[in-house]
Order: C-alpha cells, then sequence, then structure tokens
C-alpha cells in the first residue's frame, strides 16, 4: 500500500463520477416523486434505498483503494468461482420478478448477481490475459477466454435475462484491442449486418443481395490479382445462405412475439404507438418534448404522468430528457464520453496487461451500457432492460459499476508500482 | 493503431450519433411536444340526464336520482382501517377483500367499483369519513326513479350495455347505460340524448387543472328529450292493484286515437327491483320464475284463442257477406249435431229461437257454429275460397299479424286460411263442419290481449282502429312512426246490429255483473276452453275468463279486452275488472265498492298451484 494513492488517484475521473451518480439520484427522486413529498431517508422509497447504496459504494470504494494494487490479480480466479456459484444459487434461492429470476433477496432489497458477475468476468479476462505467454490468437486460448466468457452469459440466459447476457459481448473491445484476430471483427460486423438484413428484407431478397454482394467481390478481386481460388467464396456465400435462413428460422420460430415486435419496431417495420412500441413512443415522447432546457427538476408531465414504464431504471434517460430537456442530455453524454475516454486512455498507459486488460474492460462494459440503454430510450436499439450506469436506480449495478470504478481507480493509480 | 483507437472511435461516434438525435428529438421536430400535450389532456364523457317519462296527463311516472358508487384506484392506496370501513358499508371482511384483489388484478391506475349503489343510509357516513381512506372516493351516478311501482314490463329496464350491445351498435363504450325492453328500449335514442364529449388539461401530478384550449375541442352534449305516454297511469295502477294474484292482462285503448290507456301484465314486477344493488340478483329471480313469469309481458306476448268474443267478428263477416240478415234465426236445443255423431254443446235451454242479438248476448253457439258454416259454405265459389274470404275479414281487423305499434316486444298471433287446412287434411277433405271451432273462437285461433283490445276498438268505431301506440308526443321531436287510420273490410252499417247486441250482453246477457248505472256498456263474455301439456300429456285445466267491452256506446272513449287466466267464465272475474276499469276511467270514482273489494281481494293463486300439486284434481269448479 503506498502512502501517496490520495495523491496520485485520478481526480478528475472521481468528479465526473460523483456527478454522474448525483445527477442519477436526482433524477431517480424526480421519476418517483409523487404527489406526497418523499423524504429521501425513507428507505422503502427507491431514493432512500439509492443513497444508501451509494453509502455503501463509496464505503467499499474505500476498502478497495486501501488494498494492496497486486490483490485484484491473485484474487481474480476466487472472484470469477464466487460469481458463478451466486449465478447457480439463483435456480435454488433467486427470487423471481417481472418473470426473471436474477434476485436475491434480502427483505427490503434485493441484489442482483449478474451485475457483479460482470466485475468478476472483468477479473478473469484481465487475468488470462496477463499469464506468461498467452496468444489471443493461438485457438486454445481463445477457446479458453471464450469459456469464461460464455459461461455467465449462458447461466444469465437461463434466468432469463438475455439483456444482461448480451452485456458480455463488451469483452470483444478488450481482446480485439489485445490482437484478437481482424478476422473476428470482420465476422463479427457480417454477422451482424447480415441479421439485419435478413430482418429487413423477406429472405429471398436478402438472399439475392448476398449472392450479388459476393459476386462483385469475387469480379473485382480477381481482376486485380492473378490467381484466386474459387471455393472461398463458395464456402462464404453457402455459409452466409445458411446463417441466413437460421436467423429466419430463429427469428420466427424460436423467438416470441414480443422479441420479434421489438426488432421490428426499431427497424421501423412496425408502428403501434399504443401496444409494443409504446414504450419506446413513450420514452421519445418524453424527450422529444424536453425541448432546449427541459421543463425543469420535478416538472416533467410525462415523467409525473406515468406514462413511460420502468422511468427510474432502464427509462431514466427519458426523465433526463424531458425535465432538462437537450443540454441536460448532452450533458450526461459528454460525461459518459469522457469518463469512457479517461479510462481508455489510462489503459494505454498501463505497461501491465492484467491492469491494461481489466482498465480496458471497465472502459468496455460502460460504453456497451452507454450504447445500448440510451440507444434504447432515443428509439434506436431495441428494448433490452439494462441500466445506464451510476445513474439508473438500482443498487446492485451502483455498486458494481463503483467496484469497477474504484478497481480502476486503484490500478491507475499504482500504475508506476509493483509490477 | 487501429486497435489503439477502435473503442475511442466507436464511442466517439456513438457519442454524437446521440447528440444529432437529441437535437432532431428536442429541437428541431415539434412533433413530440404535441404528443406530450396529448397525454397531459384528458378526455371525459358528458352523458345527458336520461329523458323523464309522463304519462297521458303530465303526470311524471319516471325521472331520476342520484346514487354513489364507492370507487377504487388501488395504486392510491394507503394502510387503512379494513373493519371500520367494512362496518360503514355493511359489507363482510372476506367480501370486501376479494373485491378489493379484483380491483387490483383489474388495474393498479384505472377506478374499481367496490360497492354500487351505496344505500342511503351508509352515504351520509361514508362521506363524512372518506377522506381517512386514500384511494377511496364516491362517484355519482344517476339511476331511474319510479314515481310509483307501476308498469314494469311497459316501461322496460336501464342497465348496462352487454357485449352484444357493443357489437351492434357503435355508439356505445363498455359501462355505459342502455334502455331494454318497453318504452326504455324502444325509445333508447330519444331517452338518452347524445353524449359530448370534454377535454381537460392535467398537471404533471394527473390533476384536472381547467379545461382544454377553452373548451375550443369539447363537444356538446345533446339533451335527452321527455316522452308523454298515452298510458293513463292512474288506470294503470288501479288495474295492476285489480289483477293482483291473478295471471293475465289488461289491455284498453282509446278508440278515437288509437292510443293505448293502460297495458297490465299480471303478474308484474315492481320496477325498483331492476334498479339496486341486488339488481342482477333480482332479474336472476324474476327470470327463473318460470311458472308466473312476470318477465313476459301477457299484454302483447300471450297468445290465447279468443273465445265467444270472435263470434261478434263472425257475426259481423256474415252479415258484410249477406249470408244471414239480422232476423236470420236458428234453433238451438241445448246445442246442436254438427255432423254426423258430432254434438256442439250450448247453454241455451232447449228448444230456444234465437236472432243475431240474442245469439250474441246469450253466446249462442248454435247460433255462431251455423253462421260460420254459412261464411265458409257460401260466401266463395267453394270451401277453400269461403276461409280465405272469412280469413282476409278476420284479418283486416288487425288479427293474425303485428300490429305495428312502438314496443319492441309482441307476437303475430294465428289465424288460419284454407292453405293451412289443406295442409294438415290431405286433398281438400276438410269441411266447414271440420273447422267449426273457428266459430265460437276456438280451434286454432291465436290471439294476443292487444289484437283484442284493438278489435274492440274497430268494433266500437264502427270500422276503422288507428294502430295502437303508447306514446302520444317526444318533447320537441316527432314521433318516429305515423299511426294511420287502418279502415275494416266491413260496412259501418253492419256495426249497429253487433253493438246491440253487445250491449244486451250487459243489459241482460251474460255480462250483467258489468252493467254501470249511467253508462252504456258494450260487451262480449268468453270462457276460453284450456289446455296444456303437463309432462307430455294434455290436461285440461280451468277455463279462461275473458272479456272485451268498451263504453259508452254512442262515443266510444274505451275500449278494452281483459285476460284472466284460469279464471273459468267470463262473467266471473274479467267482465266485473273490465267494467271496474271503465267505471274508474270515465266516472274517476267507483261506486260499486262491494265488487271493487271482490275483485282486488280475489286471488286465484291456489288455483295456479294444483296442475303442480302432484295430486289429481277437478277443473272448472
Amino acid at each position: 500500500m503506498n502512502n501517496n494513492i490520495i495523491a496520485r488517484l485520478d481526480w478528475l475521473l472521481i468528479l465526473m463520477y460523483i456527478i454522474l451518480v448525483t445527477f442519477g439520484i436526482t433524477n431517480v427522486y424526480s421519476s418517483t416523486y409523487d404527489d406526497a413529498v418523499i423524504s429521501i431517508f425513507d428507505l422503502t422509497q427507491p431514493v432512500g434505498k439509492q443513497i444508501v447504496f451509494l453509502g455503501l459504494s463509496l464505503f467499499i470504494g474505500g476498502l478497495i483503494l486501501a488494498i494492496n494494487v497486486k490483490f485484484f490479480e491473485k484474487f481474480a480466479l476466487l472472484s470469477y468461482i464466487i460469481g458463478i456459484l451466486l449465478l447457480l444459487g439463483l435456480f435454488v434461492f433467486g427470487k423471481t420478478i417481472s418473470g426473471a429470476t436474477s434476485w436475491y433477496s434480502f427483505g427490503q432489497t434485493s441484489i442482483q448477481p449478474s451485475e457483479f458477475a460482470k466485475v468478476a468476468t472483468a477479473l478473469i479476462i484481465a487475468k488470462s490475459m496477463s499469464l506468461f505467454q498467452t496468444d489471443i490468437k493461438k485457438p486454445i486460448i481463445l477457446l479458453k477466454i471464450g469459456g469464461f466468457l460464455l459461461l455467465p452469459a449462458f447461466l444469465i440466459v437461463l434466468q432469463p435475462d438475455p439483456g444482461s447476457a448480451l452485456i458480455f459481448g463488451a469483452f470483444f473491445f478488450p481482446l480485439f484491442r489485445e490482437g484478437l484476430d481482424y478476422s473476428y471483427l470482420f465476422l463479427f460486423l457480417g454477422l451482424v449486418s447480415l441479421f439485419l438484413m435478413v430482418l429487413s428484407f423477406k429472405i429471398g431478397i436478402a438472399i439475392v443481395i448476398i449472392i450479388a454482394v459476393i459476386a462483385v467481390l469475387f469480379y473485382f478481386i480477381k481482376k486485380s490479382r492473378q490467381k484466386v481460388k474459387v471455393w472461398p467464396f463458395l464456402l462464404a456465400l453457402v455459409l452466409s445462405i445458411g446463417f441466413s435462413y437460421s436467423v429466419d428460422f430463429i427469428f420466427n420460430n424460436i423467438f416470441e412475439q414480443r422479441h420479434r415486435d421489438r426488432i421490428n419496431i426499431v427497424l421501423g417495420k412496425e408502428t403501434d404507438t399504443k401496444g409494443i412500441g409504446y414504450n419506446i413512443n413513450q420514452s421519445k415522447i418524453a424527450i422529444g418534448s424536453g425541448g432546449f432546457s427541459g421543463k425543469g427538476f420535478l416538472e416533467g408531465t410525462q415523467t409525473k404522468g406515468d406514462f413511460v414504464p420502468e422511468q427510474h431504471t432502464d427509462y431514466i434517460f427519458s426523465t433526463i430528457g424531458e425535465e432538462w430537456g437537450f443540454v441536460g442530455g448532452v450533458f450526461v453524454i459528454f460525461l459518459f464520453f469522457g469518463l469512457i475516454i479517461r479510462i481508455i486512455l489510462s489503459a494505454e498507459r498501463q505497461v501491465n496487461t492484467f491492469r491494461r486488460v481489466f482498465s480496458y474492460g471497465v472502459a468496455s462494459l460502460i460504453f456497451v451500457h452507454f450504447l445500448i440503454n440510451i440507444g434504447m430510450s432515443l428509439g434506436m436499439v431495441p428494448t433490452i432492460g439494462i441500466p445506464l450506469p451510476f445513474i439508473s436506480y438500482g443498487g446492485s449495478s451502483l455498486l458494481a459499476f463503483s467496484i469497477l470504478i474504484f478497481i480502476h481507480l486503484n490500478l491507475d493509480a499504482n500504475r508506476l508500482n509493483d509490477w | 493503431m487501429i486497435r489503439k483507437f477502435f473503442l475511442i472511435g466507436v464511442t466517439l461516434i456513438t457519442s454524437l450519433v446521440f447528440v444529432f438525435k437529441l437535437v432532431s428529438l428536442q429541437l428541431i421536430n415539434s412533433s413530440y411536444k404535441l404528443l406530450s400535450d396529448n397525454n397531459a389532456v384528458v378526455e371525459k364523457l358528458i352523458f345527458p340526464e336520461r329523458g323523464y317519462i309522463y304519462d297521458r296527463t303530465q303526470k311524471l311516472m319516471v325521472s331520476n336520482q342520484p346514487v354513489y358508487d364507492l370507487m377504487l384506484i388501488p395504486e392510491n392506496l394507503k394502510i387503512f382501517d379494513t373493519l371500520e370501513l367494512c362496518q360503514m358499508i355493511s359489507t363482510e371482511k372476506t367480501e370486501f377483500e376479494v373485491k378489493l384483489k379484483q380491483a387490483k388484478r383489474f388495474s393498479v391506475k384505472l377506478p374499481s367499483i367496490i360497492v354500487s349503489q351505496v344505500s342511503k343510509k351508509d352515504h351520509a357516513s361514508i362521506q363524512e369519513k372518506i377522506w381517512k381512506f386514500k384511494g377511496f372516493y364516491l362517484q355519482k351516478k344517476s339511476i331511474r326513479k319510479y314515481q310509483d311501482p307501476i308498469g314494469a314490463n311497459l316501461l322496460g329496464y336501464v342497465s348496462e350495455v352487454s357485449k352484444n350491445d357493443l357489437k351492434k351498435n357503435e355508439y356505445y363504450t363498455l359501462g355505459e347505460m342502455i334502455g331494454k325492453q318497453g318504452v326504455e328500449g324502444f325509445y333508447e335514442s330519444h331517452l338518452r340524448g347524445i353524449k359530448g364529449k370534454k377535454f381537460f388539461q392535467k398537471d404533471r401530478f394527473n390533476r384536472i387543472i381547467g379545461s382544454y384550449e377553452d373548451g375550443k375541442y369539447d363537444e356538446e352534449s345533446k339533451g335527452a328529450k321527455n316522452l308523454t305516454l298515452s298510458i293513463d297511469s292512474e288506470l294503470q295502477k288501479y288495474g295492476e292493484l285489480l289483477m293482483q294474484n291473478k295471471r293475465g292482462a289488461i289491455v284498453s285503448i282509446e278508440p278515437k286515437t288509437g292510443e293505448v290507456l293502460t297495458l297490465i301484465s299480471a303478474p308484474g314486477y315492481d320496477p325498483n327491483l331492476l334498479l339496486g344493488r341486488e339488481r342482477s340478483e333480482n332479474y336472476r329471480k324474476l327470470a327463473l320464475d318460470t311458472l308466473a313469469k312476470p318477465l313476459f309481458d301477457r299484454g302483447l306476448q300471450a297468445q290465447y284463442p279468443p273465445g265467444s268474443p270472435f263470434k261478434t267478428l263472425n257475426a259481423l263477416i256474415a252479415l258484410q257477406e249477406k249470408v244471414i240478415t239480422p232476423n236470420t234465426t236458428y234453433l238451438c236445443n241445448h246445442g246442436h249435431s254438427y255432423a254426423r255423431g258430432m254434438f256442439m254443446e250450448c247453454h241455451c235451454a232447449y228448444g230456444s229461437q234465437n236472432n243475431l242479438i240474442k245469439g250474441i248476448y246469450k253466446s249462442c253457439n248454435t247460433y255462431f257454429a251455423n253462421t260460420y258454416r254459412k261464411i265458409i259454405d257460401e260466401a266463395g265459389e267453394s270451401t277453400a275460397s269461403g276461409m280465405d274470404i272469412w280469413n282476409k275479414h278476420v284479418k283486416s281487423f288487425g288479427l293474425g299479424n303485428f300490429l305495428g305499434y312502438d314496443l319492441p316486444t309482441g307476437k303475430k298471433g294465428f289465424i288460419p286460411d284454407a292453405s293451412y287446412y289443406d295442409y294438415w287434411y290431405k286433398n281438400g277433405s276438410w269441411r266447414s263442419a271440420t273447422v267449426v271451432s273457428n266459430a265460437i273462437g276456438q280451434g286454432e285461433l291465436l290471439t294476443t290481449p292487444i289484437q283484442m283490445a284493438n278489435f274492440t276498438a274497430a268494433i266500437a268505431n264502427r270500422g276503422y282502429f288507428y294502430t295502437p301506440h303508447f306514446v302520444k308526443s317526444i318533447s320537441g321531436d316527432l314521433l318516429p312512426k305515423n299511426y294511420s287510420k287502418n279502415t275494416t273490410s266491413i260496412d259501418s252499417i253492419h256495426f249497429e246490429t253487433v253493438i246491440d247486441g253487445m250491449h244486451k250482453v250487459v243489459e241482460i246477457g251474460t255480462a250483467r255483473i258489468a252493467k254501470i248505472p249511467g253508462i252504456a256498456v258494450c260487451g262480449k263474455t268468453g270462457t276460453v276452453e284450456n289446455f296444456v301439456k303437463i309432462d307430455g300429456v294434455k290436461t285440461q285445466l280451468t277455463d279462461h275468463s275473458m272479456f272485451i267491452a268498451f263504453a259508452p256506446k254512442d262515443d266510444p272513449k274505451i275500449a278494452i279486452a281483459v285476460f284472466v287466466e284460469n279464471g273459468y267464465w267470463g262473467g266471473r272475474w274479467a267482465a266485473p275488472i273490465a267494467s271496474l276499469m271503465i267505471e274508474k276511467y270515465l266516472n274517476k270514482e267507483i261506486k260499486r265498492k262491494r265488487l271493487e273489494t271482490r275483485m282486488i281481494e280475489g286471488t286465484l293463486l291456489e288455483e295456479y298451484k294444483k296442475p303442480y300439486s302432484g295430486k289429481p284434481f277437478s277443473v272448472n269448479e
């Protein structure tokens, strides 16, 4: 433990963190505020609980800063095992809230282990990457790391909470940073675009487009080079068509109607303002009605009318947009941008692989939440129920992201020590 | 390089896209601002007060009264003293908790009815203490108020719209009220008016703070119309009193206009039964009473053979077809033999010589059997054409078909014609003797009381009638129908003889009991044979007592038909009841108090129990 950690802490990052959580609690208060004035210390109310969790987060954060920086690397495997056990335990002790068994209940409060699994996974991925002679390009290593990612994701899908499981895709970014082959990037992007194409058009049209694209590619490549093998193109063609058919099949036969609806609305295929598109539409109305400077704190008519569901959790950004307007919305986006970039830049300066990968993982996790949550509130991403870090109501999320931030702060402050 | 800046780049692009989206949503596109206003505006439906119903003397019959429902919005519920509330609303705790659960299951945000139509007694104490129970409130609602508990079947009732109503008529939405049956049903669109809309601005706590845009988009509700019935409510009330503990119907009509003065179906029910909290329970009980059938409007729907009063019509047809003259006489030997081995009994003494007038006031079966056979045999070229000529005359009196009055229920009755008998007797093998029961109003004939009253009015008018109807006028509105004059196929000169006969029925004939000092009453008794199937066995029950009458003879003001089920002969129940009705209507007071008391207190309930007692029973005693 270094005595001068206080001096070496990234105070700008801490400031951004403090502003985000404070703003978050303000908006949780506003979106749960009712006719009767709620005491912020009323522990049965969301805002009271959130304040308790903030206190807890700061306390644990202080402890984390006091721990020797080497501890986290050693602790990684144990934390991962605990995380997986907690997820497994849900099948026995879990409490079901709105259809998903994702919670341990303790009296007034509930804990969501999938949030903490994010911390544990960030640690184990960083640990795996930092082991001696680890080369991400080796299939065996890739398989191992893929396993570490898929295990918690799989357990979370079973809850079922596919939104939270999707978050584990965030680790693509640190892995890519550490040298994951480009082909995976293209594969990733290719699959996403194929997926969207199949859903946007009829399967027949999609296949015509696939054939056309591959034929054009083949033609231009053949023109520029002398010798070109035909089979990789044929293989790509067959695989693409196969993938398209399976996406089509999964979408129409495996997905439930609500999943299809959510995707269709974002793709603009259906506009149903009172039915399934209700959340998204109401959220857009709330944000749009905010105008430039918003309606003011506690003045949001959409928020108070309870038109937007889940407003203190997943749709908190609509409260911000309505009550704080364009100014507030851009302020939050700017803070997140600053936070993510600052963590990435700090990570880039780390020489120790474990610390770099971990910090990179923190930035990636925050980014994916930011992307999906605000994108959803703005109607650009399908409804996926995940919180906006530091801002949404939810003790587990606040605590987990605070732990990520404080571990990063510790690693950052000790960049030049003990490696 | 790409690897290092990939996430930074993606974050930057994402942030920029979000900012652009915010620019478009919040700064450029104003349609979301408008949509937000729509959310904060609430639409309320304004229902005009349902129209009042008056009787022909402008006496109020039906108005409205306020009642209160105890409502709950579960979301606003705070901890409260359940026991105290249950005591206040006189409800069991377990029952209350079930209601509470149902309300929560229905919706947390929308109001549910916890207690519908709180009693007046409870209302006061709830009003005082409701502030203690957050989430609960009283909602005012308007229901019907009946000045007198009369005319339930005639008036119909008001109830919540059913799923079927919603499908049939787009005007209504769930939970609205609709008139059903009777006047309430037929004149629903007049009585309800047209609902309006008001838009209110809500504040951020969802509270209404005033009208939206100064009521620019509001739609005025259009006033409901009041009805003036043709019914005389005093007479209606009196008739219902006379018919208590009896089954049957009284229909009386003002002959000159076709306005129905009374439509009484006994047993009826108290219209207040279909108002209060126990509405559905009461309705169930009424509907399940399959013996007395209180919901069955006997005046419009019950089909009885017309019995002896029908003889007057056969007399008119025979005169019109010139098969008899007023002086034609027939010999009656306590009846007569009309075919080999077939004898029709009559109560005339052995060796009676009856002309037409005597035939009517003695109600001689023999006379009319012969008259009827002459019509069938001689009016046309064949038996069949004779039958069809007879049928056409009968139908010109409005029998055998719907009359076209302004109520939603009714029956056609039945008047046979040649093709009907051809169907049953192959190759036209039927003769006038085969169908001779029609002569005395038995056989295949079926009529409803209102048809018989209308038929009586046609006689009183000497050959025409106005389509009977129940509503005289609608405030500020034309009647939906034009009630035209219908002329019968009988020339008016033929009526005088028959009317003389009917006058003698009351003066010296079978209905002397119906004589009213100072009023010339014309009438005709009927004793209608009554067979029913009980457990598949054709059983004879005591005859129906029936009477038709009109008065005064030369300037008829009322025509009336009375049926008393299982009342035995016509003079026993129907004739005195009809005459009391006429006396009440024309003289406004009853002088014959003893007769009145006997009729009011008389009961036939024992008679109605007979077939269901399981013991052997005798009829016509």
